[in-house]
């Protein structure tokens, strides 16, 4: 669960005074909290943890990191979830 | 998305141990503190290639590894009531309290969900007006700022049904009781990079002057953490201490500001007892008293809680860098990750997962496994 996972931020929007994102990591989206990343845009890579963006990296260190996640197995873990899917 | 150029990486990566080949002269024992790095570790074998007499040992950088056994059967004491939905992330559900798991709970009628992220719980609180809402809510510096977002949130809300059961964990006052044992090997640490992403790396110089042991901020990529051995084993080698930071692609001196901001607003430092290590003074987050109203441990009554651990598990001495999980007579056997003694061998990023996983079974022939 302390995984931090690199992925794509596709769209945002505010809500309830919240920066909410879309972010894709790989063949998965989730919505993903950016008020702790303010200078990070739509296009932009994002590292996230547990819903949170906490830095943003540019687009060769995010597919690096995505790709060693993705080969140890430990995103699909990661991504788990029995409350409806946001 | 890009694939890996295994050839160019592997180049580098024997290029760097060579280097350190030239570089050591004595041996050294390093510690990584983030149970990711571990993964990393194992995974590429990095422990196997490096120069003999570089030794590298676990730390206790796993959140679900940590969390105190009573704190596990406060959760499960709360999950059993009919009135509860407890949520969690989903490493929890199977770390063995004292007497049975959250999965049993689960599996005897409790509601117990898992969740990727704080907000999935909240969500479920305002869906659910009816139902006890409790965030189990575990993690280093790393976590802490979702999870006290959520609460920030609930309290902006009013959200009358939603409350957290705090075990948050802070690594500097780790490496301060690692340090202070009598037992301690550790001469270096790679310092965790997610942790630093948020935290920066500012209160680690306080370590550093009143222990003289470097610290060297890694990532989590092969080339990262060899490039940060690299980094410990020079200093070492010149005689030096110093906090330097490996993985500034993405952890600043300051770290995260936002975050350290949110985080503070809602949490306030208290005493922690950790699974395996005891009670470290000043090394946990609890919600300040404003945040009160959202404290489960208050709502449920579940303050007392007390529990001792299984004798047979090992996990003290390997969350203290003190024994390998190979070292463990019920590795591989009695304690596996479906029939887990401790917690260690629970969690993905648990130093016994890990070295199952990877098939670091020693003794323990290969031919069990299958």
């Amino acid at each position: 669960m302390c995984l931090a996972i690199p992925g794509k931020i596709l769209s945002s929007t505010v809500v309830n005074g919240i920066r909410l994102g879309r972010v894709q990591f790989g063949g998965i989206t989730r919505e993903t909290c950016l008020d702790f990343v303010p200078e990070a845009s739509v296009g932009d890579y994002v590292i996230v943890h547990v819903g949170f963006a906490i830095s943003r990296v540019d687009r060769e260190e995010a597919e690096r990191s995505y790709e060693l996640l993705e080969s140890m197995g430990l995103l699909k873990a990661e991504f788990e979830t029995d409350v409806e899917a946001s | 998305m890009k694939y890996l150029d295994e050839y160019r990486d592997e180049k580098i990566a024997r290029g760097i141990v060579a280097e350190l080949g030239r570089r050591a002269t004595r041996p050294w024992v390093l510690m990584e503190i983030c149970g990711g790095q571990t993964h990393t570790l194992m995974r590429y074998g990095i422990d196997e290639i490096l120069p003999a007499g570089i030794e590298l040992v676990h730390g206790p950088g796993c959140p679900v590894c940590v969390t105190s056994l009573e704190t596990i059967d406060k959760a499960i004491e709360i999950a059993s009531r009919p009135d509860v939905t407890l949520v969690s992330y989903g490493d929890m559900l199977r770390v063995p309290g004292s007497r049975i798991d959250l999965f049993h709970v689960k599996a005897s009628g409790g509601d117990v969900r898992v969740v990727y992220s704080p907000t999935e719980a909240l969500k479920f609180a305002r869906a659910n007006p009816g139902r006890k809402v409790v965030f189990f809510a575990v993690g280093f510096e790393t976590t802490a700022p979702a999870n006290a977002m959520a609460v920030w949130q609930a309290k902006r809300e009013g959200l009358k049904n939603f409350s957290m059961l705090a075990s948050h964990v802070l690594v500097p006052p780790a490496i301060r009781a690692l340090l202070s044992s009598r037992r301690n090997r550790v001469q270096g640490f790679i310092g965790p990079g997610h942790v630093c992403t948020v935290m920066g790396y500012r209160e680690y110089e306080d370590l550093i002057r009143e222990f003289h042991v470097p610290i060297v901020v890694g990532g989590f990529e092969p080339l990262d953490l060899l490039e940060a051995i690299l980094m410990l084993v020079t200093q070492l080698e010149e005689g030096r201490a110093g906090v330097e930071n490996q993985y500034v692609r993405s952890v600043t001196y300051e770290g995260n500001r936002l975050a350290q901001k949110v985080m503070a607003e809602v949490f306030e430092v208290c005493d922690r007892k950790w699974r395996g290590m005891g009670g470290i003074p000043e090394s946990g987050l609890s919600l300040r008293e404003e945040y009160a109203e959202f404290d489960a441990d208050r709502i449920f009554g579940t303050e007392g809680v007390t529990a001792d651990e299984p004798a047979e598990c090992i996990s003290a001495e390997v969350l203290q860098g003190l024994k390998k999980p190979t070292e463990c007579s019920a590795f591989g056997t009695r304690c596996t990750p479906e029939n887990p003694l401790g917690a260690p061998m629970v969690s993905s990023e648990g130093a016994c997962a890990a070295y199952y996983q990877y098939r670091r079974h020693g003794m323990v022939a290969a031919k069990d496994i299958h």
